[in-house]
């Protein structure tokens, strides 16, 4: 784990007077291996496909290992375990004394490019992170595969989406456009009215995907990575 | 006693057509809402160019729609790839046709590999959202809603997922009809066309996978216009076809995201209109608007042979950004409405009449004649961007059908002097490149000897042709020999 020095930002959905503040806290490297995984699997018998219970996971998940303890032929055991919901995700960082991170700690530390700390304003930022939103398939890939950023993390962007712990905090409807009536703070409409960072696409198709899981969820481009409080 | 006998035959007959004409009435202004469905009905989806069978005289039904969402890679045109969201794993997507009163069962699928969440807007819908909200589904994951059709006509379905303007621009739309009680009147061919305009990192011909631009998307500004979600999705071998004497009917649609179009086919004009596919009928049109985020219903007898070109009529859409489809029609000729050629003759004003293009504005420098090869290749390129690329297109792959090809073109490089002299002078008539026949126009260029000698060695050395260097001195003979 990296330390990861807290500060204020203005996130997506924000305005000046909604800033987020983030403490200092220690992040993963990478997002969990199929590797780890099977070793927590093996001291948590209960999260293995065949004993797990409807309500902590959907039928997608670990669906394409070939049994209980076994990857599928075409997954490599250093690509970021994916098929797994928030409830096993949650267990697995707790186990650890870890703990899943908050949407504005994921999304503070995902700002980060190489160089700075904060990159949203560079098109080729933008650019490169829409990029991989866009090419299918890249799930099997080997974590550490894409850049490390400013805080010496890698693999924020261009491999798997990731779980947070209040992903169901994220208020998007389905009707995207809608979603300007709202109360709430999220402004995710076409228009997108009051959205802080109008270029940041990217960070719109996070939200959307966030908005469109349930914790039971276990989806193919979706694993995880857990973050520890400095106090502990 | 007679009077009396007629007078009540009057009377019966009166109330006979009261009462038929109350009936018939009532099946009018029948509220929508309350045809009652019987049985169910697995709905037949088609990828374009086809539409399901007409739904004739059966009557509404629950009907079942199931649709796959897949993101994967396809072709935009020869050597561009681009990565397409769709329904259906087509661009446009499935084509639904329904009739008015049925009670659609919509399960949409969003598959497994997939790295989006997605929905479905249905124009044909009346509910919050057209479905949006109902049909909001992560990768892996399915929804099922249900909708019932109140009104008839042609309307288009589309994905609203945040950012909405790039789930449209990357493919996400198609059409639904709804066909009135009792269908549509019968016609001999209908085929589904879809509009759609896309925004690449690289410009329009840019070879290789070719990721959606954003910037480009707000401005509005499209490397490619084009039917059916590729270039030459309608031409050549996949041109639509029909035969003299039969009537043709085009669902057309526009996806979108920005553009509107201006749907026109050349040497047709259309019979019948159904504007934006509501019920308003329009007879003997040339051009139709077609909206963003719209359609219409086009009809017309097809009555000579030929190849009739499909057209965005904002016209350098078609000729230099993919708008263009053809429909082929065979049969008889019919010399009084068509006579072709009739007489061909010279014809000389006092005036040069011959056509010229513009001077290209050049930055090009005017070397002295001794230039190596990289230099006229760097100077060759830059004439041929301005001056050959609109039609040529930028990797000298030409436009099927239209402007032949100078990538690997047997034409070309069987002959050095005779390409030089149809740069000097212009070329007019048939010939043949490739296999293939071509009888266009292409102006004389009105650029220098050097230029001449620079572009035409870009060419030679570009896209798999034998290298000949031309030089200057080449290019003043061929111009001297006449």
């Amino acid at each position: 784990m990296v330390l990861i020095k807290g500060g204020t930002y203005t996130p997506l959905y924000g305005s000046d007077s909604l800033k987020v503040s983030v403490q200092d806290f220690k992040m993963d490297v990478y997002p969990v291996s199929n590797k780890l995984f099977l070793e927590f699997i093996k001291k948590k018998p209960k999260w293995k496909r065949s004993n797990i219970k409807k309500l902590f996971a959907d039928k997608n998940y670990l669906i394409n290992w070939k049994s209980d303890m076994e990857l599928g032929d075409n997954q490599s055991i250093n690509a970021p375990i994916t098929n797994v919901s928030w409830f096993v995700a949650k267990d697995y960082c707790d186990y650890l004394g870890k703990r899943l991170p908050t949407i504005d700690e994921w999304e503070y530390v995902a700002m980060a490019n190489e160089d700075l700390p904060d990159a949203r304003q560079l098109k080729t930022y933008n650019e490169q992170i829409l990029g991989w939103y866009e090419k299918p398939k890249t799930f099997n890939n080997d974590i550490g595969s894409t850049f490390k950023n400013y805080w010496d993390i890698y693999d924020m962007h261009g491999l798997v989406w990731e779980w947070s712990l209040d992903f169901n905090s994220v208020l998007i409807s389905g009707e995207s456009r809608k979603d300007v009536d709202d109360d709430s703070k999220l402004f995710c409409g076409s228009a997108a009215i009051g959205v802080t960072d109008l270029m940041n696409y990217a960070a719109f198709m996070r939200y959307a995907l966030r908005g469109s899981l349930n914790a039971k969820y276990a989806l193919k481009t979706l694993g995880f990575r857990c973050v520890k409080d400095l106090n502990q | 006693m007679k009077t009396l006998k007629q007078i009540s035959i009057l009377l019966l007959c009166m109330a006979l057509f009261l009462a038929c004409k109350n009936k018939s009435e009532k099946t009018e202004e029948e509220n929508t809402a309350d045809i009652p469905v019987s049985r169910e009905m697995k709905a037949e989806l088609t990828s374009p160019p086809n539409v399901p069978r007409p739904v004739g005289r059966r009557k509404a039904k629950k009907l079942i729609v199931n649709m796959e969402i897949l993101e994967k890679e396809g072709t935009m045109t020869d050597g561009t790839t681009y990565n397409y969201w769709t329904f259906g794993g087509s661009v446009p997507g499935s084509f639904i046709r329904t009739r008015v009163g049925d009670e659609v069962e919509f399960t949409l699928s969003n598959h497994q590999d997939n790295k989006l969440p997605h929905n479905i807007d249905l124009h044909a819908a009346t509910g919050p959202g057209g479905g949006a909200s109902s049909s909001f589904v992560a990768p892996g994951h399915q929804k099922t809603f249900s909708f019932k059709t109140l009104n008839p006509g042609l309307f288009v379905y589309h994905c609203a997922t945040a950012p909405v303007g790039m789930h449209i621009a990357n493919g996400m739309y198609g059409l639904i009809l709804v066909e009135p009680v009792g269908g549509l009147p019968l016609v001999d061919k209908e085929y589904y066309l879809m509009q759609g305009d896309f925004y690449t990192a690289g410009e329009n011909g840019a070879p290789g996978l070719q990721s959606f631009d954003m910037q480009k998307a707000i401005n509005e500004n499209a490397d490619y216009v084009v039917f059916n979600g590729r270039v030459g999705s309608l031409t050549g071998d996949n041109a639509i076809t029909a035969n003299v004497g039969e009537t043709v009917r085009l669902y057309v649609g526009n996806g979108g995201p920005n553009l509107v179009s201006s749907f026109h086919v050349i040497g047709e004009i259309f019979d019948k209109v159904r504007v934006e596919g509501g019920s308003l009928v329009n007879d003997n049109v040339q051009t139709t608007l077609v909206p963003s985020g719209g359609a219409a219903i086009v009809e017309f007898k097809v009555d000579v042979p030929g190849t009739f070109i499909i057209v965005d009529h904002s016209i350098f859409r078609a000729f230099n950004k993919g708008a263009l489809g053809m429909l082929k029609v065979e049969g008889e000729e019919n010399k009084t409405i068509y006579s072709g050629v009739v007489q061909e003759g010279v014809y000389n004003s006092v005036d040069d009449n011959v056509q010229k293009m513009p001077k290209a504005d050049k930055n090009v420098k005017v070397a002295s004649s001794n230039k190596s090869l990289a230099q006229k290749m760097e100077s060759g390129k830059q004439i041929y961007t301005q001056t050959c690329v609109a039609c040529h297109q930028a990797e000298g792959q030409g436009i099927p059908n239209a402007f032949p090809p100078l990538a690997k073109s047997d034409y070309l490089n069987a002959n050095t002097k005779r390409a030089i002299e149809i740069v000097l002078k212009g070329k007019t008539g048939e010939i043949t490149v490739n296999g293939k026949k071509y009888n266009g126009v292409m102006t004389r260029q009105t650029i220098s000897n050097d230029e001449i000698a620079d572009v035409l060695t870009y060419v030679y050395n570009s896209w798999g042709n034998n290298k000949t260097n031309v030089t200057k001195a080449q290019v003043a003979a061929a111009k001297s020999g006449h």
